[in-house]
C-alpha cells in the first residue's frame, strides 16, 4: 500500500505554520465552503465519511457530534484533545507543530457543525513549541478573521482559547480533561451525563483528538467519496502514522487505513542490524502487544481487534529481541502507577501493587505464585476501575504473558539485566555512550 | 413531580405512576424512576459493600467496593450510582460469582495500605472497612510488599486529626466539606497512590460542621482531639438525646463510660438534623462535668454554706412564702418543656405571681406581644422539609450559620436546589454567600423601615406559595421590626417562623414561663384560658393571677427597686442580659433570692439559697425546636442522684404545701392533655418602625462558637472558633488601617479589622466573643451608636 | 502576598479568557511559578483569589499536576524521558551520565540552582527516542555525550539551540508561555526535522500521493 500524504503533504513547506503558508497550499477553502452549507449537512457528511476518532478508541466522530442537542439554549463547546500523552503516541505534537492551522479550520468548521461558539485546545503542557505554534496560529487566524465575530460576513462567532495543560495523563480522558479545563484536578466524571449532554460547565460539549479534527478540513473540502477511497468500510481514511522504536527510519507516515506494519515497517526502513522484531505495539502502551507473526495484519480498527488488540492511536512501537519484555512491561506499569488520578481504588491500589511486584521481577527475584497472583491482580482491575486508565494498566501484563510467559518465569530467579545486556538496546553505541 | 435518586421506601404513593419494576437478585420490586440499585437493593435487606457513598452526598462510584452485575451489561457496575431503569435485573453478590468476585477484589485492594492497627484504632470494633472485610474480603491478604506511609497524625484543625495511611480516598469528607457544609478547606492532594487529604498551608478545616466528617469516615483516618484514644466503642453506652445548645433541635447520640459522657454522635433524624449536627452540639459536653454546684447551700450571716436538701428547702420555701405575691421568676432560656411548665405552674401557684420570664436577652414589650399573637402553642407551620421546597426563604435579624447552624444547613441544601435566599441585615455574610443568599442591607435598628418598605420583587418572591419567613430572636432589639415581619406575612402568605438561639426559648414560651401567657399559648387575661388551666392543676381559677405580670426588664427594674422582695432565678446567666448592672442590682437588691443552678454563677454567688439542679444527661425532658416541634430526650445517666428543676420546684412547693408534681412523665402528660390554646389569640404587634442611630451603628451577634459558658473547658473546639474581629466595609477599613478601636458608653474594645461588603456608617463584632463582650465591655446592644478609632485605645 | 501592577493585568487577562474564572487556575499557576520558580503557597493563594476558590481546592489542583513544582526549580529544568521507548533505547543511559554530571538525582536541584533533574514520562516524541527537554522545549535523538554536552554548554552560559524549537531561555520563560502561549517565538529553530518528514519524502522520492479530490478536478 502506498503513503499518502495528505495532512503531512506539505510539511517540507518552512512556511506552513503560517497562515500565509497554509493557504499557499489551498488551506481555509474547506472554511469558506463550510460556512455556506447548514450545519447538520456538515455533521452528515462527517457521519457519511465514516471518520472514526483518532485519539484511541475509535468512535464514529459523526455520530459524537450528533449526541449534541440542538436548539437546547445552552452554550455549547468544542474541546480538542491534544493532551497526546499515551507512551508511543507521538502524531498531534508534530501535526500541530508542523500544520497548526490545519488544526484551526477543523476548528472552526467543527464549532460551525455543532453550533459552538467557544473552543478549547488544550494540549499538554510539556510542549511549549507544539503550544506557541498553535498559539501563533489562533492569532492569525483572528487577526485574519477567520475567528471573532461575524466570521467571513456569515454571522458565526467563534471564540478559540489555547489551554496548556500541567502534567497529567490522565487529562487524555476526556471528563478528565474538562474537570481539568474548569480549574479542577484531572480525575474523571462519572458518566452519564455524557459530556454531548452535559460537558464543558456543564453544557454539551463535543471532545475530539487533534488528528480528528484535522481530518475534518478534508473531508468538508473533498467530499465523502474522495474519504473513503481510503481505509476500508468500517476504518475509512488516512492515518498519520508514529513509527517508532528499533527501525532504522523512526518517524511519520502518513497511509490509508489498512495499511499492514511490515508495509510500514519497510518505509522506516527496517530493523536496525535487521534484527528481528520481538513485540510491536500499534498504537500505544495501553493496546495489547503484538508479535513478528502479526505483521501483515492490516492496521485497521476492525483486523486489530480481531487480532486481539486495538488499533489505538496508530503510533507503533516496535522493538527488538534485544529487549526484555519484563522491563518494557514493568516501565509501563510505573507509568500508570504514576499517572493513576487516584480516585478509584482499583487504578490506584492496583498499579502499586503490580508495579512493585514487577519491579522485584525485573531484580530476578519474582515468584511463580506472584505471576499467578499478577494475572489475578489485572483480572481485579479490568473492567472494575473507574475509566480506562485502569484498563489500560491491566493490559501490558497479560498481553505480555501471552508469548512471553518464560521471560517472566526466568525473572523469577535472575535479574533481567543479567539476561538482556541493556546496553544491546540502544541505539545509540561507541563513544556516544561514553 | 420531582422524583430523588435516593427516594426510599416511604415516599409519596403520589409517585405510583414513576414506578418501576425491577428485579434484585431474583426479587422482583417496584421502586421510583431513578432510585439507585444500592438504595433499592437496601429495600430488600440486601447489603452492598460501600465506602464512598453516602445517602446525603451526590455519587462518586470511586471505591468500587459496590460492584454489581447488570444484566446487558458487560462490565460489573456500581450499585451507588447505577440508576435503575425499568425491567433491570440486578445480581449482587449473593446472586452474581461476578460481583463477588469484583468485589473482593476492590476490598483486597483496599486492605493493601491500610495498616493492621485495628487494635489501636478509634473506628476499630465500629468500622465500616472492619466489618466490611470480614464480610466481603479474602481470608488473608496476597500482598507482601512496603504499605504506603505517611508522618501522622496531621492535624487538618486543632481539633480533627487525620491519619493518612488509613485513609482510602472515598472523599465522604472533602465530598461533605464542600457539597453540606459549604467549607471546601479540606480536599484531596496529590494524586494516585499518593493521594491524601489535607488543607492549604495555613489555612485549617475550621468548619462549624467538622466534626461530621470524622462520624462518616468509613475508616480511622479522622479523628478529633475529643475524643481520640478515648476509649472502644465496644465499652460505649450510647443513648439517643437532644442537643441543649441551641433551637434547632438535632438528635443526638450519646455515648458514656463508667459514668463519662465520651462523646456525642448527629443521630439520624431526616425531618430535622437528617445525619448531621454542628460541632458545639457535638464537642461541647464537658461543661456538663466541670464547676458543678455539688450541694444545696445557704446564706449565713452573710457566706454561703453547704446545707441539707431538707434545711436548703424549708429555708427556700420559707423567703418565698414570706415574699409570695411579690416574686419574680427568672427561667433562664435553657428549661425543657417540662421543667419551664414547672416553673410556670409554680409560680403562679405556689407565688402567685405572673412576673416570669424566660429571655435572658434584650427584650420588649412588642417581642412578648408578638410571641403571644403569632408563636406561643402555634403547631409546627414552617419545618426543615419546608424550607427545603420553599420557593423564597427571607432572613430577618438572623444569621443561620450562627444561631442555628442546621438551619443553615438545610437552607444551604435548599439553596443548592433552587431555594431563594434573602436576608435583611447589616452583613452580607459568607454565611450568605454559602447559601447563595441576597443581602437587603438594613442598618441595624433600623430593620422595621426596610421591610415595611421592602421592594416589589423581594414581595413576589415571598407571595409565591411555600415561602418562608425566619426572624431570629435579634429581632426584638429593632423596634418594629417583629410587627414589620408578621405585617409582611400576612400581606404576601409566607409561613413565618421565629428563630430563637437557646435550645429552651420555645419550650419555656410553650410552657407558659412568659408572663401574660399560661401553658399552651393561654392568654392569662383571659377568663376562659385560666379556666383551663386551673382546671388542669387542680385549683380555682380565682387563684390564678388575673393581669398580665411583669416580663424581664421590667422585673429585674421592679427587683432592683425592691418593688419585688424575692427572686427565683434558675440557669441565669448575668451578663447574658442586656444590661447586666441592672441585672446584678436586681439580684443585689431582691430582698431573698433562690438559684437552682447547676454551675456555680454570678447569681449563685449572690443567692440566698444554692439549690443544686441536673444538666441534661441528668434528665429526661423535651425541647421545642423553633419549629415548634417536641424534642423528647432521656436521660443518660439513670442512676444519677442530681434532681432536675422540676423536681427542685415541687419540692419547695410541697414545703409550702402547694401540690406541684416533680415526676417528668406526669409535667409531660399534664402539659399534653392541657393542650395549645384554641380562643381568641391576639392580635400581633403594630409598632412603628424604629429609626437607626445616628453615627456609626453597631452590628452584632453570637458567634456559634464564643465565651458561651457550655463550651468551656473543650479547647480544641474553641480553638476551631473565627477569630474576634471588627468586621467594617473596605472604605471604613482603609481609614482604620489594620486595627480598630470600638467605643462604647462602657468602654472600649480594640480588634483586627476585616473587610465585609456593608454600608460604610456600620461596624459588626461579636457579641460574645474572647476580647469583645458587648454587654460589659461596650455596654451596648446592636443597634447602638458606637464610636470607632484606627488603631489601638489611646 | 503582594504582587505587582503588572502580575495584576496579567492574572485579570487569564481570568478574563475563560468563562469561568476557576478555568484560569492552572494557566495562573504557570503564572506564578514564572515568577517564583516554583509554585509556593503564597502564589497558590492569590491564584484561588482571582480563581474564585479556596486555598484548599487550590492546592489540590497545584499539587495534582507534575509540573508544578513545590520547591526551586532554579534556572533550567532538565527532564530525561524513561518512559519505556526512551528509556530502553538509550534514556536510561542518559539520565544517569546526566545525574552524574550534575550530582542530582531525580526531583533534585543543583545546588548553585542551575540545573533541576527529573525522570520525565512519555513526551509525545517516540520517534526521537531517546528524547530529552531543557526547560521542556525537546533535546531530541539524544546520547549519554550530546546530553551532557548540552549540560555543559547551559552551564557555561552559552547559546544552546532546541532541536525543535527556539534557542533556550529559562525554566522560568518557559512557564511564563504556558500562561501566554504567544511569546513570539513561533518561527524560531527548525521544528520540523528529517523525522517528521520522513514518510512524505518517501513517497515524494517514490512518486506516491494521495487521489485527487473531485473539486479539485
Amino acid at each position: 500500500m502506498t503513503l499518502t500524504p495528505v495532512i503531512t503533504e506539505h510539511w517540507d513547506d518552512p512556511e506552513l505554520f503560517t497562515l500565509a503558508g497554509y493557504r499557499r497550499h489551498g488551506g481555509y477553502t474547506a472554511l469558506a465552503s463550510a460556512l455556506k452549507q447548514d450545519p447538520d449537512a456538515i455533521i452528515g457528511t462527517v457521519k457519511d465519511s465514516g471518520l472514526r476518532g483518532r485519539g484511541g478508541a475509535g468512535f464514529p466522530t459523526g455520530l459524537k457530534w450528533s449526541f449534541v442537542p440542538q436548539n437546547d439554549g445552552k452554550p455549547h463547546y468544542l474541546v480538542v484533545n491534544a493532551d497526546e500523552s499515551e507512551p508511543g503516541a507521538c502524531k498531534d505534537i508534530p501535526i500541530m507543530i508542523a500544520n497548526p492551522h490545519a488544526l484551526i479550520e477543523g476548528v472552526i468548521i467543527t464549532s460551525f457543525a455543532i453550533r459552538a461558539n467557544h473552543a478549547f485546545i488544550y494540549i499538554r503542557g510539556e510542549v511549549p513549541e507544539a503550544i506557541r505554534r498553535v498559539a501563533n496560529a489562533v492569532r492569525e487566524a483572528r487577526e485574519a478573521g477567520l475567528i471573532g465575530t461575524d466570521i467571513m460576513g456569515t454571522g458565526f462567532d467563534l471564540d478559540i482559547v489555547v489551554h496548556s495543560g500541567a502534567g497529567a495523563y490522565i487529562c487524555g480522558e476526556e471528563t478528565a480533561l474538562l474537570n481539568s479545563l474548569e480549574g479542577l484536578r484531572g480525575q474523571p466524571r462519572l458518566k452519564p451525563p455524557f459530556p454531548a449532554v452535559a460537558g464543558l460547565y456543564a453544557s454539551p460539549t463535543v471532545i475530539n483528538n487533534v488528528e480528528t479534527i484535522c481530518n475534518i478540513p478534508y473531508i468538508v473540502g473533498r467530499g465523502v467519496d474522495w474519504f473513503r477511497q481510503f481505509g476500508t468500510e468500517k476504518s475509512p481514511g488516512f492515518k498519520v502514522f508514529a513509527v517508532s522504536g528499533h527501525v532504522n527510519r523512526p518517524g511519520i507516515y502518513e497511509a490509508p487505513l489498512g495499511i499492514t506494519m511490515r508495509e510500514l515497517l519497510d518505509y522506516a526502513g527496517g530493523m536496525i542490524d535487521d534484527r528481528p522484531v520481538k513485540f510491536w505495539l500499534p498504537g500505544g502502551s495501553s493496546v495489547p502487544m503484538l508479535t513478528a507473526e502479526h505483521l501483515d495484519t492490516p492496521m485497521t480498527y476492525e483486523a486489530m481487534a480481531e487480532a486481539g488488540t486495538m488499533l489505538g492511536t496508530g503510533t507503533p512501537m516496535i522493538f527488538n529481541d534485544t529487549v526484555s519484555v519484563v522491563k518494557a512491561v514493568t516501565r509501563w506499569l510505573e507509568f500508570y502507577k504514576h499517572e493513576s488520578c487516584g480516585k478509584c481504588t482499583p487504578c490506584r491500589e492496583g498499579t502499586y501493587w503490580i508495579t512493585g511486584t514487577l519491579e522485584r521481577f525485573q531484580e530476578g527475584h519474582g515468584s511463580d505464585r506472584e505471576m499467578e497472583t499478577l494475572t489475578d491482580l489485572c483480572g481485579q482491575i479490568m473492567g472494575r476501575s473507574f475509566c480506562a486508565l485502569g484498563d489500560a494498566a491491566a493490559t501490558p501484563y497479560p498481553a505480555a504473558m501471552k508469548y512471553f510467559r518464560d521471560e517472566f518465569a526466568a525473572a523469577t530467579s535472575t535479574p533481567v539485566d543479567d539476561s538482556f545486556d541493556p546496553a544491546a538496546s540502544y541505539v545509540f553505541s561507541g563513544a556516544a555512550a561514553r | 413531580m420531582t422524583v430523588t435518586s435516593n427516594s426510599g421506601p416511604g415516599s409519596d404513593l403520589e409517585m405510583a405512576t414513576d414506578l418501576i419494576t425491577v428485579v434484585i437478585d431474583g426479587v422482583e420490586m417496584q421502586v421510583p424512576k431513578g432510585t439507585l440499585v444500592i438504595r433499592a437493593a437496601e429495600q430488600l435487606g440486601i447489603e452492598v459493600p460501600r465506602f464512598c457513598d453516602h445517602p446525603l452526598l451526590d455519587p462518586v462510584a470511586a471505591c468500587r467496593a459496590c460492584l454489581i452485575e447488570v444484566e446487558g451489561m458487560p462490565k460489573p457496575q456500581p450499585a451507588c450510582a447505577q440508576v435503575l431503569n425499568d425491567g433491570m435485573n440486578v445480581k449482587t453478590q449473593y446472586a452474581s460469582e461476578v460481583a463477588r468476585l469484583a468485589q473482593e477484589g476492590v476490598m483486597e485492594f483496599l486492605l493493601l495500605n491500610h495498616p493492621l492497627d485495628c487494635p489501636v484504632c478509634d473506628k476499630g470494633g465500629e468500622c465500616p472497612l472492619q466489618n466490611q472485610a470480614m464480610s466481603a474480603g479474602r481470608p488473608e491478604t496476597r500482598f507482601d510488599g512496603e504499605k504506603r506511609e505517611f508522618d501522622k497524625p496531621i492535624n487538618v484543625s486543632a481539633q480533627i486529626l487525620l491519619d493518612r495511611e488509613r485513609c482510602v480516598s472515598c472523599a465522604r469528607c472533602t465530598r461533605f466539606a464542600e457539597q453540606i457544609a459549604g467549607d471546601p478547606m479540606i480536599e484531596l492532594l496529590e494524586r494516585g497512590a499518593q493521594q491524601q487529604v489535607g488543607t492549604a498551608d495555613d489555612e485549617p478545616f475550621d468548619s462549624y460542621f467538622s466534626g461530621n466528617t470524622v462520624q462518616i469516615c468509613p475508616v480511622g483516618a479522622l479523628t478529633s482531639a475529643s475524643y481520640r484514644f478515648r476509649s472502644r466503642p465496644f465499652d460505649l453506652v450510647s443513648v439517643p438525646t437532644t442537643c441543649e445548645h441551641c433551637a434547632s433541635g438535632c438528635s443526638l447520640r450519646t455515648d458514656y463510660r463508667r459514668g463519662v459522657v465520651t462523646r456525642r454522635l448527629a443521630w439520624d433524624d431526616p425531618e430535622v438534623n437528617e445525619e448531621w449536627n454542628c460541632d458545639k452540639g457535638r464537642f461541647a459536653f464537658t461543661y456538663q462535668r466541670n464547676g458543678r454546684v455539688e450541694h444545696p447551700m445557704i446564706r449565713e450571716n452573710g457566706e454561703l454554706r453547704v446545707a441539707s436538701w431538707p434545711e436548703a428547702i424549708d429555708a427556700a420555701a420559707r423567703g418565698l412564702a414570706a415574699a409570695r405575691g411579690q416574686v419574680g421568676v427568672l427561667v433562664g432560656g435553657r428549661s425543657t418543656v417540662e421543667d419551664a411548665y414547672a416553673y410556670a405552674r409554680f409560680a403562679r401557684t405556689a407565688l402567685a405571681s405572673d412576673d416570669i420570664d424566660f429571655r435572658v436577652r434584650e427584650t420588649a414589650d412588642e417581642e412578648t406581644a408578638f410571641l403571644a399573637a403569632r408563636v406561643a402553642g402555634s403547631p409546627v407551620a414552617a419545618s426543615y422539609d419546608s424550607l427545603e421546597t420553599a420557593p423564597a426563604v427571607l432572613l430577618v435579624a438572623l444569621e443561620p450559620e450562627d444561631e442555628s447552624p442546621i438551619v443553615f444547613l438545610r437552607l444551604r441544601k435548599a439553596a443548592r436546589s433552587g431555594t431563594k435566599v434573602v436576608s435583611v441585615g447589616a452583613v452580607a455574610t459568607t454565611g450568605l454567600a454559602k447559601m447563595s443568599g441576597t443581602l437587603v442591607p438594613a442598618r441595624p435598628g433600623g430593620e422595621a423601615a426596610v421591610l415595611r418598605a421592602l421592594d416589589d420583587d423581594t414581595r413576589a418572591l415571598l407571595s409565591q406559595p411555600g415561602s418562608v419567613i425566619m426572624v431570629g430572636e435579634r429581632a426584638a432589639g429593632a423596634q418594629g421590626t417583629l410587627s414589620a415581619v408578621a405585617e409582611l406575612a400576612d400581606a404576601t402568605g409566607a409561613t413565618l417562623a421565629w428563630v430563637p438561639r437557646r435550645a429552651g426559648e420555645r419550650s419555656a414560651l410553650d410552657a407558659g414561663a412568659l408572663a401574660g401567657l399560661l401553658p399552651g399559648g393561654r392568654p392569662i387575661e383571659d377568663p376562659q384560658a385560666r379556666e383551663q388551666v386551673a382546671a388542669a392543676w387542680g385549683i380555682p381559677a380565682s387563684d390564678l393571677p388575673a393581669v398580665n405580670g411583669r416580663s424581664g426588664d421590667a422585673i429585674l427594674r421592679a427587683a432592683r427597686d425592691g418593688e419585688l422582695s424575692a427572686l427565683v432565678v434558675g440557669g441565669v446567666e448575668l451578663v447574658d442580659y442586656a444590661d447586666p448592672t441592672l441585672a446584678e442590682e436586681a439580684i443585689d437588691n431582691a430582698g431573698f433570692v433562690v438559684s437552682l443552678e447547676n454551675h456555680h454563677s454570678a447569681v449563685t454567688e449572690r443567692a440566698d439559697v444554692v439549690l443544686p439542679v441536673a444538666v441534661v444527661t441528668e434528665k429526661a425532658g423535651t425541647f421545642l425546636n423553633w419549629e415548634g416541634r417536641p424534642r423528647p430526650f432521656g436521660q443518660v445517666f439513670r442512676d444519677a442522684l442530681t434532681m432536675g428543676d422540676a423536681k427542685v420546684l415541687s419540692m419547695i412547693a410541697a414545703a409550702m404545701e402547694i401540690p406541684l408534681p416533680g415526676d417528668v412523665r406526669v409535667l409531660r402528660a399534664e402539659l399534653g392533655a392541657l393542650g395549645p390554646w384554641a380562643g381568641n389569640r391576639f392580635q400581633a404587634p403594630t409598632t412603628p418602625s424604629g429609626a437607626a442611630s445616628e453615627g456609626t451603628v453597631l452590628a452584632s451577634w453570637r458567634l456559634l462558637l464564643d465565651s458561651g459558658l457550655m463550651q468551656e473547658d473543650e479547647p480544641h473546639l474553641a480553638a476551631t472558633a473565627r477569630p474576634t474581629v471588627a468586621m467594617v466595609s473596605a472604605t471604613t477599613a482603609a481609614a482604620l488601617g489594620e486595627t480598630v478601636t470600638v467605643t462604647g458608653p462602657a468602654g472600649s474594645v480594640t480588634l483586627p479589622v476585616q473587610v465585609a461588603d456593608m454600608s460604610d456608617d456600620a461596624v459588626w463584632v461579636p457579641m460574645n466573643s474572647p476580647g469583645c463582650h458587648i454587654h460589659t465591655d461596650l455596654g451596648v446592644t446592636p443597634g447602638a451608636s458606637v464610636r470607632l478609632t484606627a488603631g489601638g485605645a489611646a | 502576598m503582594a504582587i505587582s501592577e503588572s502580575t495584576r493585568e496579567q492574572l485579570e487577562q487569564l481570568v478574563a479568557r475563560y468563562p469561568q474564572p476557576r478555568s484560569a487556575l492552572m494557566p495562573m499557576l504557570h503564572l506564578m511559578q514564572s515568577l517564583e520558580d516554583e509554585v509556593t503557597a503564597d502564589g497558590i493563594a492569590v491564584c484561588a483569589e482571582f480563581a474564585g476558590v479556596s486555598a484548599a481546592e487550590a492546592t489540590s489542583v497545584a499539587s495534582f499536576y507534575t509540573m508544578y513544582k513545590r520547591k526551586p526549580v532554579g534556572k533550567h529544568h532538565i527532564g530525561v524521558c524513561i518512559n519505556t521507548m526512551c528509556g530502553l533505547l538509550g534514556g536510561d543511559a542518559v539520565y544517569d551520565a546526566v545525574s552524574e554530571r550534575l550530582g542530582v538525582g531525580h526531583n533534585e536541584a543543583t545546588a548553585d540552582g542551575e540545573f533541576f533533574l527529573e525522570r520525565i514520562e512519555c513526551q509525545a516524541a517516540c520517534t526521537h527516542a531517546p528524547v530529552m527537554t531543557v526547560d521542556w522545549e525537546f533535546m531530541d535523538d539524544v546520547t549519554p555525550t550530546s546530553a551532557v554536552d548540552v549540560v555543559d554548554r547551559l552551564a557555561r552560559g552559552e547559546q544552546v539551540e532546541s532541536t525543535r524549537g527556539p534557542v533556550i531561555r529559562d525554566f522560568q520563560a518557559t512557564e511564563h508561555t504556558l500562561a501566554f502561549p504567544e511569546d513570539g517565538l513561533a518561527a524560531e529553530g527548525t521544528p520540523v526535522d528529517d523525522k517528521m518528514l520522513a514518510g512524505l519524502r518517501i513517497a515524494k522520492e517514490r512518486g506516491m500521493a494521495a487521489p485527487a479530490s473531485g473539486q479539485e478536478g
